[in-house]
């Protein structure tokens, strides 16, 4: 036996060996398993306190009562459920936010899309087509309060709206705009629609630009017409983006409050009541904590069915 | 600008002055578009240089007789009023500190390991966005209320976060997934664990990501209503969307200095926006699309 083949003999048997001691590397390897948890475990504690417990502290109001203000809660069964869902006033709230929301939604898209359109255009200049982007994007760049505020200022019964009107003839007389209950919802929707199109201007203009220009030329190819080419090679292409656009505009202004509290407080009348700003009333002017719970949690199952829509129509895509 | 063939010079004027015609009405479109857009916003500025009995003037003036500051001035001079704006800045400053550091914790989780029920946590984490703040806000009370932080900095603080972590997260989270793996593996190669690889080598070149991330947080906090609104009661813990809100209350309607104080309480955001223009739209659309 020469020395020379046993010295890696040994080796190879000193490499077992080191298999017991592994169980080092193993336990290291339990406590690597640990490592990302202990990254994400400021993000579970914040995400259980500000999510997890809330919607079950909520849920857990909306069956008892005397909630919050008071110590002594009792279990209420659907009581809560059914004085909410039976309040005429909470029906109005449903019906204008169907209103409010849809209406807006359509107008965003509208708009969104055409002044994309118009900023894609081949025929604008790079200069031009930024600096109109700009201003486009303007409205978007306001905070809630302040848009409040603008609108307020234009619809006054004084207001310059109702000088532009007057002077193009669209109406004779001034219109109490946000003290009318014929005309305020409207006139909310507008301040919104004003507010919110520059989102699907900007998601809409990417999508534009997306498109592959060999569509085009294969439909020019065709003798398609510039309309059949919007409809036949832009719409199909924007899809997906329209209807993600459409669902997350609905979602987002269902939870539209600061407008309405700071332009109409929900009236006159109800008449831009909305389930938001009724739920706050109930719990923060009138102090019902459990029937404002109640209203919160049917707020949270219409924003769970949305939500689901969308994201069946993401895993679609 | 293409060439006309001497045969097609017939076709060729009428395809000008089609595009001509098409120029046109687009320029009328956007022409259109932008008094949409931007009257509001002009008559917001003019107003905020007028005194507060022209505001209603008829026949309405663009530029008035007394234009002047004198509503930026009392804004700026009013101690009730400067701090609102303090605490906007404080508040929004400490919301995008938080969440930075957990939003970068947390995406370099869900970047650079895998772990049981990561999905799961990541579902989690996306389904918040679509929480109503309505629902949140009456379980907030009872929470704030119950750990002594009603009417607090902190109170707004933690509660800022249940919209600016989320987004945070996926967006970092993506920003991580771009940046090649090998680039951490080399420091744990010399030595360094998971911890130094992360602070010498990834958050450094995710400056430009933790900008954007930055930028929008900080915009998300400064511009939050309803939770200010419910969880301060004091007028010295109020930020500048409810300032706004209580000028129109308090001083029977000075026009020209709520849209002085508007103005002004925009311009954080309005800077932000203009400088990070591009980065910024390019991110929120694919965060919107992809969240």
């Amino acid at each position: 036996m020469t020395t020379a083949p046993a010295d890696p003999m040994i080796k190879q048997d000193r490499v077992p060996p080191s298999e017991p001691v592994a169980s080092g590397p193993k336990r290291s390897s339990v406590a690597r398993r640990l490592i990302p948890f202990g990254y994400l475990s400021p993000t579970i504690v914040l995400i259980t306190l500000l999510m997890i417990v809330p919607i079950v502290m909520v849920i857990s109001y909306s069956f008892r009562d005397n909630v919050i203000v008071q110590d002594n809660s009792v279990f209420a069964g659907l009581a809560n459920y059914t004085e909410v869902l039976t309040d005429p006033d909470f029906l109005a709230a449903i019906k204008n936010t169907g209103i409010f929301i849809t209406v807006s939604m359509v107008a965003h898209l509208l708009l969104g899309l055409g002044f994309a359109m118009m900023l894609n255009s081949p025929l604008l200049g790079n200069v031009t087509k930024s600096l109109f982007r700009v201003v486009y994007v303007l409205p978007w760049l306001f905070t809630i309060a302040v848009i409040a505020v603008i609108w307020r200022l234009l619809l006054d019964p004084s207001g310059v709206a109702n000088y532009v009107l007057q002077t193009l003839g669209l109406i004779n007389e001034g219109v109490n705009w946000l003290g009318d209950p014929g005309t305020a919802l409207w006139s909310v929707t507008f301040a919104n629609i004003w507010s919110g199109y520059p989102f699907f201007m900007i998601s809409l203009l990417a999508g534009l630009q997306g498109i592959p220009g060999e569509l085009y030329e294969a439909a020019s190819v065709d003798g398609a017409s510039p309309w059949r080419k919007f409809v036949h090679v832009t719409l199909p292409q924007l899809r997906p983006v329209i209807i993600s656009m459409a669902v997350l505009d609905l979602i987002w202004t269902s939870q539209q409050f600061a407008l309405i509290w700071m332009m109409t407080g929900g009236g006159p009348l109800n008449s831009t009541e909305m389930l938001s700003t009724f739920t706050y009333k109930l719990a923060f002017s009138e102090y019902e904590f459990a029937m404002a719970s109640a209203s919160a949690v049917v707020v949270l199952l219409l924003t769970m069915i949305l939500a689901f829509f969308y994201v069946r129509q993401q895993r679609e895509r | 600008m293409a060439t006309v063939l001497p045969g097609k010079a017939a076709p060729g004027m009428t395809q000008r002055t089609r595009r001509i015609l098409m120029k046109t009405a687009l320029f009328f479109g956007l022409g259109l578009g932008a008094i949409f857009a931007g009257a509001p916003v002009l008559w917001m500025l003019s107003t905020s240089f007028k005194s507060n009995g022209e505001v209603f003037q008829n026949p309405p003036k663009l530029i008035t007789e007394s234009f002047s500051l004198d509503a930026y001035t009392a804004i700026l001079t009013n101690g009730a009023q400067l701090r609102f704006f303090l605490n906007s800045y404080i508040v929004a400053i400490a919301v995008t500190a938080l969440t930075l550091l957990v939003g970068i914790l947390a995406a370099y989780a869900f970047s650079r390991f895998t772990f049981p029920f990561s999905r799961t946590i990541n579902a989690v984490i996306v389904s918040v966005q679509a929480v109503p703040p309505i629902t949140l806000v009456i379980p907030y009370f009872g929470l704030v209320v119950g750990l002594g932080l009603y009417n607090t900095y902190p109170g707004l603080i933690l509660t800022h976060m249940v919209f600016t972590l989320p987004y945070a997260i996926i967006m970092l989270t993506a920003y991580f997934n771009t940046l090649p793996k090998e680039l951490d593996e080399s420091v744990k190669v010399d030595g360094g664990n998971s911890w130094t690889a992360l602070w010498r080598i990834l958050v450094p070149i995710s400056v430009p990501g933790l900008i954007a991330v930055g930028v929008y947080t900080f915009m998300i906090s400064w511009n939050e209503y309803l939770f200010a609104l419910a969880l301060t009661r004091t007028d010295d813990m109020r930020t500048v969307p409810i300032g706004i809100q209580l000028l129109m209350g308090q001083h029977s309607y000075e026009w020209n200095q709520m849209m002085a104080m508007s103005i002004l309480g925009s311009i954080p955001v309005l800077i932000l926006f203009l400088v990070f223009q591009r980065r910024f739209i390019g991110g929120l659309t694919s965060g919107a699309v992809k969240a």
